[in-house]
């Protein structure tokens, strides 16, 4: 019998760290993400799929989390702008590689898309092959869909190059 | 901005989704990319959500010569890099391409897109385009509409409350045919003020036998439009495809929104008719070499 329900226990792994969260079933995933697990560096813009701030890595792929119910990702894996950067043997944090080319390239100003654009670039890099000369074409496709208001797009696709290069320098 | 609260179900099996989908109010979840700024913008507010995505065996594409047939939970990306599909029907990645951005193709349907029906769809477009139908099923059983039965209006279709789309088969592009997709808008990815594909098929002695157009974002529901009369029995190096685009101006009724005005729309049609028609008939040449 189909369980049909107005709240729910749901388990997903966010960042490789398993978590439960009890959840209305209309949450967005957007939300359950800042309010339900506390992780506010997921941005919050349109709330309607168009500007792309909110968005997140689930199951590999970079979707909107807006466009998502939090009871969708029941068993999911779910990765956030939290999750990109990784801890270096004294205890610090290593920047990834599209978060150091943003740094290196002045691709934020104020900030409030940056973790979309992240999120998109880094699992877009991460899933091609970086052997691979990285086209205009390519770059924008990877961006399009991310709406920044401060700096304008050269520096941003700027930095997608960046970091490819450098990902194609550790890969070698 | 948040959705209307409502009840949610996510059954593991077509049964199961079809006896949820008998209650009044009930609506199918499949990627959502439509549905859910529809909700949060409370333009819709059903009573309970039906996610058809823990459901099992819809995810597949099946090619065969006669044509692809694509599962309601294929993503518009996986279609896009489907070659298969696209070897036996080209339109499919060449419109699934101008779908959005990456991220909205990872996560919507083209199904689901195709169930909107909504006008501005590059998918809508593609499917009357290549005479496409899709298999509707409903507790009596499993039927499949073509798609001039399928479209009732904008974001409406013929199907029954309490049904699902479960598939949708593109019939194979015929032999020496060529295909385009074209489209303009104000940004890559954004909906667009107007966009074009096109079918061109050659005869035997490589002469134009055979024109079809359909637009997005023109009309209300999805058309299917014959230029043939405009350039039939021209060698193929000799078409008019000017000739084309204007008549293919004289057929389509586009509308004026925020966007663009209809004579602005209608100019489009004409522009990215004689373009795609160029590129189809190039296609088609090589094709019947």
């Amino acid at each position: 019998m189909t369980s049909i329900d107005t709240e729910r226990t749901i388990t997903v792994t966010v960042n490789g760290v398993p978590r439960e969260a009890t959840v209305p079933v209309r949450r967005l995933l957007s939300d359950a993400l800042r309010h339900d697990l506390g992780l506010t560096g997921t941005h919050v813009g349109c709330e309607h799929g168009v500007c792309g701030a909110c968005t997140v890595v689930v199951d590999g792929a970079p979707v909107r989390s807006c466009l998502m119910l939090a009871v969708q990702v029941d068993g999911a894996e779910v990765r956030t702008v939290e999750g990109l950067a990784r801890e270096d043997h004294q205890g610090g944090q290593v920047l990834h590689p599209v978060q150091e080319a943003f740094r290196e390239c002045h691709a934020l100003q104020c900030g409030f898309c940056t973790p979309g654009f992240l999120m998109t670039i880094a699992a877009g890099l991460e899933a091609r092959d970086n052997a691979e000369e990285l086209t205009e074409d390519e770059v924008e496709d990877m961006v399009g869909g991310n709406l920044c208001r401060c700096t304008g797009y050269a520096n941003i696709k700027k930095a997608v190059h960046h970091a490819a290069a450098a990902m194609k320098d550790a890969d070698a | 901005m948040k959705p209307a609260p409502f009840r949610y179900a996510d059954p593991s099996s077509l049964g199961e989704a079809l006896a949820v989908l008998s209650d009044e109010g009930a609506k199918v979840l499949a990627g959502g990319q439509s549905l859910l700024p529809l909700l949060s913008m409370r333009l819709a507010a059903p009573a309970t959500l039906v996610d058809i995505n823990r459901i099992p065996g819809l995810d597949a594409v099946e090619v065969t010569a006669d044509g692809v047939t694509v599962g309601a939970l294929v993503r518009h990306d996986a279609l896009l890099r489907h070659e298969g599909a696209s070897a036996v029907q080209p339109l499919l990645a060449r419109a699934t391409a101008n779908v959005a951005h990456p991220a909205i193709r990872n996560r919507g349907t083209t199904v689901g897109s195709i169930a909107h029906a909504d006008p501005s769809g590059e998918m809508t477009s593609v499917f009357a385009l290549t005479d496409g139908s899709v298999t509707v099923a409903t507790t009596a059983g499993s039927e499949v509409v073509g798609w001039r039965d399928f479209f009732v209006g904008p974001l409406e279709t013929s199907i029954p409350a309490g049904a699902v789309v479960t598939a949708a088969t593109f019939p194979a592009l015929p032999p020496r045919s060529g295909t385009a997709f074209a489209e303009v808008a104000r940004r890559k990815g954004d909906y667009a003020v107007c966009g074009a594909g096109v079918v061109v098929t050659l005869s035997e002695d490589r002469r134009v036998e055979r024109v079809l157009a359909s637009y997005v974002s023109v009309g209300l529901t999805p058309e299917v439009h014959d230029l043939t009369e405009a350039v039939a029995g021209s060698p193929v190096e000799k078409a008019d495809w000017a000739a084309a685009g204007a008549l293919a101006r004289t057929l389509v009724d586009p509308d004026t929104d925020i966007h663009a005005s209809a004579d602005y729309r209608r100019l489009l049609v004409g522009v990215l008719t004689e373009r795609t028609l160029a590129d189809a008939a190039a296609e088609a040449a090589g094709r019947a070499a």
